[in-house]
Order: C-alpha cells, then sequence, then structure tokens
C-alpha cells in the first residue's frame, strides 16, 4: 500500500530501472495487445480463410470470407453429403499480423518497384522528408523572428497577433487548390501547405514564449547599461533560447502531420502516395509498415533533438 | 517590561556627530527634488508618491523604510530609470536622470542573474555592454567575484547557487560597472533569516571597501539601523517622506550592538513612524478574537484559553 501511494506522489521523480522499465512497457503493452488479437484464434478473428473449398463452387483457396457465411456453405455441403470445405479463423484484411507487417517493412526497402511510375519506399520517405525540412525551415525564418518581435514588443503584436490568430482557425488543407494554381503541381504548394500549417501556429506560440520571459532580466539588463535595442540579441533572444528549442521540437511534430495532406495534392508524391496507393491494392501489411516508419522517423528525431537540446543548454535545470 | 532609562534617538556621541559632520561635508551624489509619482488605472488615479525630497552624500548608507505600498519600490525603480517620475527631478552628480543607466547599479529582491550565463560571464555583462574588451572585463570580473567571496563558483551556473550565493553575485555583477550609487530594493528580502544576517555583514564589509554611495530599501527595521547611516522613513498613501533620521549608532557596527540603547532608542522611534495606531491595531485583532473557534477536543493537549 505504501509502495502504491509512494509511486502515485505526484511529479515525484521514479526509480531509474523502473522508469526505464515503464518505457520498454508503453512501447511492449500495445504490441502484446496486437499479438494477441493476430495470434490467439478465438480472440475476435470474425474472418474464415478458406483453406479446402470442398465441393463450394466459388469457393477458392485463400480466401476470406465471414464465418456465418462459411459456416452455413459448410453445413449445406454436409447435408448434401459433398465434400466440406475447411477453413482457418482469421482477421479481416485490414489487420495485418505483427510478423507479416514486419516483413513488409524490411522487403519495401529490399523489394524492387513493381511498375516503373513508382519509386522505392526510401525514395518516397526522403522526398517527404524534404518536403517537411523546407516547409518547416521557412516557416522558422519568419515565423520565429516575428513571434519574438511580437513578444518583445507591443506595437508589433498588436500589429500582427489579431491577423494570425484569425488566419491560424483557416484550415490550411483547404488552401491546396490555390496553391496549386499559384507554385504549380510539383513540391511548391506541398511546402506551401507545411508553411501554413505551421507559421500561424508558430508567431502564437513563439510570441507567448517571449512573452513568459521574466521582465526583471530586461530591467536588470538596462540597469547595467545595454541599449533598448541590443536587449533583444543579449536578453530576450538567449533567454527565451531552451524554450523556444522545445517549442519548435513540438511545431516539428505538428508539420509533420500536415504532410499527408500536403503529399496528396497536385501530383502525389512521398510516403502519403506510398501509402494510399498501398491501401488500395489492399497491402495493409505495407500501409502499416510505412505508417509505423513516420512513426519512427518522428520519435527518433525527437529523442534525437532533445539529447542535443541537454548540450546545448547546460544552464537549463536537470529534470 | 522593566523600562530602562532610554537616551533619546536624537542624542548623538561626540564621534557620531563628528562622522555625520564629515560626511555632510561630502559632495551629494543623489539630489532628490520634490518627486512624484501618480499612476492611473482603470480604478482611477493612484498617488504612490508625494513631494519626496531629499540627499545623499557620497559614500552615504542611506536606507529607505515604510510600510507596505507606500511607494518604496517605485521610488527606487524611478531613480534607477525604470519607471517616470510624475513630477520634480532626480539628479545624480549634479545631471538629470533619464533613462536606465550604467551610472546607477541596481540590485532587485527577486533573483536577476541571466541563467544563462557563468557566474563569471554574468558579473562580465556590464563591463562588456559598457565596451570593455574581453580580457579587461574578465580580469575584473574576477576581482568582483573575489570581492564578495565566489571566486570557486566562477564557471557554476546560476542555478546551481544558494540564494544567498545569487544575491552576492548580483551585487558583484552591479558593482562591476563602478556605478555611482548602488540601489537595493529589498535584495534579502527572500532569504532566511541567519542567510540574512551574514549577508547584512557582508554587504557592510563591502561596503567599506570600495567608494560606493547605497540606497537599501527594506522592510526590517533591525536591518535598517544596523546597515544605514541614515533612514528615510516614508508614510503611506499618499507616499511622503516623514523623517530622515540620522542613526546614532557608532561604526564599525556589529551585531552586539543590536541591545545597545541607541539602536532601541531608535528602533523605537522606527516603530512609532511606522505603527502609529497600536491601539487600533490591538481592537481589530481583539475583534478577529470573538469569531475564533476553537476547533479542539477534550484530551487534546493544546494550551488552555486562560
Ligand atoms: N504599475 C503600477 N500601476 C498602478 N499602480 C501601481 C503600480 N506600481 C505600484 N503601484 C501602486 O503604487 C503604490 C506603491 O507601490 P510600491 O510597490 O512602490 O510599494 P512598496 O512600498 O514597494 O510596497 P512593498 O513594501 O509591498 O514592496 C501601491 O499602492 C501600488 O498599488
Ligand atoms: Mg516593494
Amino acid at each position: 500500500m505504501t509502495a502504491v501511494a509512494e509511486l502515485l506522489a505526484p511529479r515525484k521523480p521514479l526509480p531509474g530501472g523502473l522508469s526505464r522499465g515503464l518505457v520498454v512497457a508503453s512501447f511492449l503493452l500495445p504490441l502484446m495487445i496486437w499479438a494477441v488479437v493476430s495470434y490467439v484464434p478465438f480472440v475476435w478473428h470474425p474472418k474464415v480463410e478458406v483453406v479446402d473449398p470442398g465441393s463450394v463452387s466459388y469457393f477458392r483457396e485463400g480466401m476470406l470470407l465471414d464465418k456465418e457465411r462459411f459456416n452455413e456453405e459448410a453445413a449445406k455441403a454436409r447435408e448434401a453429403g459433398t465434400a466440406v470445405p475447411t477453413g482457418e479463423p482469421a482477421n479481416p484484411v485490414y489487420l495485418p499480423a505483427p510478423h507479416e507487417v514486419l516483413t513488409a517493412f524490411y522487403t519495401s526497402f529490399t523489394a524492387e518497384p513493381t511498375r516503373r511510375s513508382e519509386q522505392w519506399l526510401h525514395e518516397s520517405l526522403w522526398h517527404s522528408i524534404q518536403v517537411i525540412f523546407w516547409g518547416f525551415t521557412l516557416s522558422s525564418l519568419v515565423g520565429v523572428p516575428l513571434g519574438i518581435l511580437c513578444g518583445t514588443y507591443n506595437v508589433f503584436s498588436r500589429l500582427f497577433e489579431p491577423f494570425v490568430e484569425f488566419f491560424r482557425y483557416l484550415p490550411a488543407p483547404a488552401f491546396g487548390a490555390l496553391a496549386v494554381a499559384i507554385l504549380g503541381i510539383y513540391d511548391g504548394p506541398k511546402i506551401a501547405i507545411i508553411f501554413i500549417g505551421t507559421f500561424f501556429q508558430q508567431v502564437l506560440v513563439v510570441g507567448n514564449t517571449t512573452r513568459k520571459l521574466d521582465l526583471s532580466l530586461l530591467e536588470a539588463a538596462m540597469t547595467l547599461g545595454v541599449s533598448r535595442f541590443r536587449l533583444l540579441w543579449k536578453v530576450v533572444i538567449p533567454g527565451i533560447l531552451p524554450d523556444l528549442y522545445r517549442d519548435q521540437r513540438i511545431l516539428l511534430g505538428w508539420a509533420w502531420t500536415y504532410l499527408i495532406v500536403a503529399e496528396l495534392i497536385g501530383t502525389s508524391s512521398g510516403i502519403t502516395w506510398f501509402i494510399t496507393q498501398q491501401a488500395r491494392y489492399k497491402n495493409f501489411d505495407n500501409v502499416f509498415a510505412a505508417i509505423m516508419m513516420i512513426g519512427i522517423i518522428g520519435l527518433a528525431t525527437d529523442i534525437l533533438l532533445a539529447k542535443l537540446g541537454k548540450r546545448l543548454f547546460p544552464w537549463e535545470k536537470k529534470g | 517590561m522593566t523600562t530602562m532609562e532610554l537616551p533619546s534617538y536624537l542624542q548623538q556621541s561626540a564621534k557620531v556627530r563628528a562622522r555625520f559632520e564629515r560626511l555632510k561635508s561630502r559632495e551629494v551624489i543623489l539630489d532628490v527634488a520634490g518627486l512624484s509619482k501618480t499612476f492611473e488605472s482603470a480604478h482611477g488615479q493612484t498617488t504612490a508618491l508625494r513631494d519626496i525630497s531629499f540627499q545623499t552624500h557620497r559614500r552615504e548608507f542611506v536606507c529607505v523604510i515604510g510600510p507596505s505600498g507606500c511607494g518604496k519600490s517605485t521610488l527606487i525603480r524611478i531613480l534607477a530609470g525604470l519607471e517616470s517620475a510624475s513630477g520634480g527631478d532626480v539628479l545624480l552628480d549634479g545631471k538629470r536622470v533619464v533613462g536606465p543607466g550604467p551610472d546607477r547599479g541596481m540590485v532587485f529582491q527577486g533573483y536577476t542573474l541571466f541563467p544563462w550565463l557563468t557566474v563569471k560571464k554574468n558579473v562580465m555583462f556590464g563591463l562588456e555592454a559598457q565596451g570593455a574588451g574581453k580580457a579587461r572585463s574578465e580580469s575584473e570580473a574576477l576581482q568582483w567575484i573575489e570581492l564578495v567571496g565566489l571566486e570557486a563558483f566562477a564557471n557554476a551556473y546560476p542555478h546551481q547557487l544558494s540564494g544567498g550565493m545569487k544575491q552576492r553575485v548580483a551585487i558583484a555583477r552591479a558593482l562591476a560597472n563602478q556605478p555611482r550609487i548602488l540601489l537595493m530594493d529589498e535584495p534579502f528580502g527572500a532569504l532566511d533569516a541567519q542567510t540574512r544576517a551574514k549577508m547584512q555583514s557582508y554587504l557592510l564589509e563591502i561596503w567599506k571597501n570600495i567608494d560606493i554611495t547605497v540606497l537599501f530599501i527594506t522592510h526590517d527595521l533591525d536591518e535598517a539601523i544596523f546597515l544605514a547611516d541614515r533612514i528615510l522613513v516614508l508614510r503611506a498613501n499618499p507616499g511622503e517622506v516623514e523623517e530622515l533620521i540620522e542613526v546614532p549608532v557608532p561604526r564599525p557596527r556589529h551585531l552586539d550592538q543590536t541591545v545597545s540603547p541607541e539602536f532601541i532608542a531608535t528602533k523605537k522611534r522606527l516603530e512609532a513612524l511606522i505603527h502609529p495606531d497600536e491601539e487600533e491595531l490591538e481592537q481589530t485583532m481583539a475583534e478577529d478574537k470573538l469569531n475564533m473557534i476553537r476547533m479542539t477536543e477534550v484530551g487534546d493537549e493544546v494550551e488552555s484559553v486562560e
């Protein structure tokens, strides 16, 4: 009882071993549920995969059927005294088992594209990463300075923020057609969608982060003889840097969510193209593999950036 | 309490009187003339300060004391140039003060060290802002850090320091610019009593060793008497000068003096100025008591009501 109470103490750091164990568990738990649903025949499995068609004329080996339908036909065959079809419980096609996804994950990198117009998966991925990179970089080049200005000087805040606040409610994907009309059908409009999706949030988030900087730090700097204009370089920017870095990490995650829409406009491309294409052929193992790849790339970048942040900002309190 | 025959706080020993004469013959550093400040807010005007006038002389240590909300912070912020006055003048070395500047160092009640800079870089900050070269800034900064006894922490970041240490760095940082006056707004207010006492001694030690005039805000009467040459007492609503008291306690100061007759007499005077409505206060406390319910049960080990 006291051990449980200890664990549930608010914000109390956990012992290292337990902490690591929980991280592993947070991934293992959903994986286990997935495995149970996939491999334990009496859990869910609403379909039957035909092994031997028997006497049923339209059954084929490997065919997926609703359980009731299969049982009906089997009963009919039994009554008629003809060969009874056999089958195994199966899940719908949209839920591939873990090992199938794992195989797809591997083969998607090794298998040559079936059509000439198609790209290798790694090419698709690389293309997506470039679109994200340019969209996010361009947005940051304008959005971060503007956010900092808005957070520091009320003049900028009043002048820009109301409009930005309005614009961020306009759904970025709605600008797809417009972006294509202006920027053509290749990467231009895709980058523009990422930009629109990121930029307006970015100005507001960075503005708020800047406003949170303790005013007395600015006052202290002024009493030390820093001029009004140099305050921005000497105090505001270094003062908000760690928080700004954290904001950028979160915003980068948002940028990825706009990728799916961005890649569907103009000429479809990138990982999204791969996903929709594979879904059309009902290769759901490939779909899951691709979705997982996005997740892994996202998580890996974030962990990497977090580690880098610890090195970049040694003055941040630990924990 | 046994009544002891106390001297008047106005009575000064020959030594103390001679010291004040010398002090007042020195040049005037800060001249505050007819200073007033009104704040405009949604609820109308607040007069925070009205017609404040006083002068501080070179190497003088002045404490400002007064009830909460009497405008002490407003006064020091105007002197620092962080707030503009509604009327009157602030002269430093005879020149009008406009805006903040390195000629007036400031130590705030909250911790205002730059968290992204090490102790050394924090102290170098002002020097570099003045355009001093890196090498010179660094060697000077190290001297100031030594003065406040933190050589061992020169490369530490502020979050690794205790509250008292942070304020010592803040003092070093302000002094590194060699300001004409050091403005301090309850700099030890957030510290525990022990650290606070230590910091007071440190501050006097530093003050003794360099040519600096100090204006120090506090609401702690003992602190004011222990530190100050003169105490500027303000009254509230609106903030006005009540009295400028010359502390008759001789220097050098040490903690034993807190029980000396001069000290007690001065403290009595300050108490009378700052809490003049003692009876009224007791009245309200008595009324409060009537509403208090005793939340104890029979057998609880609490003091009896008598
Ligand atoms: N920016 C402001 N706008 C409006 N009123 C203000 C402002 N700053 C201070 N005041 C008012 O001015 C008066 C003096 O405030 P100030 O902070 O200077 O008092 P103080 O003596 O420093 O108080 P304390 O002992 O609590 O620190 C208060 O009545 C306060 O409400
Ligand atoms: Mg105050």
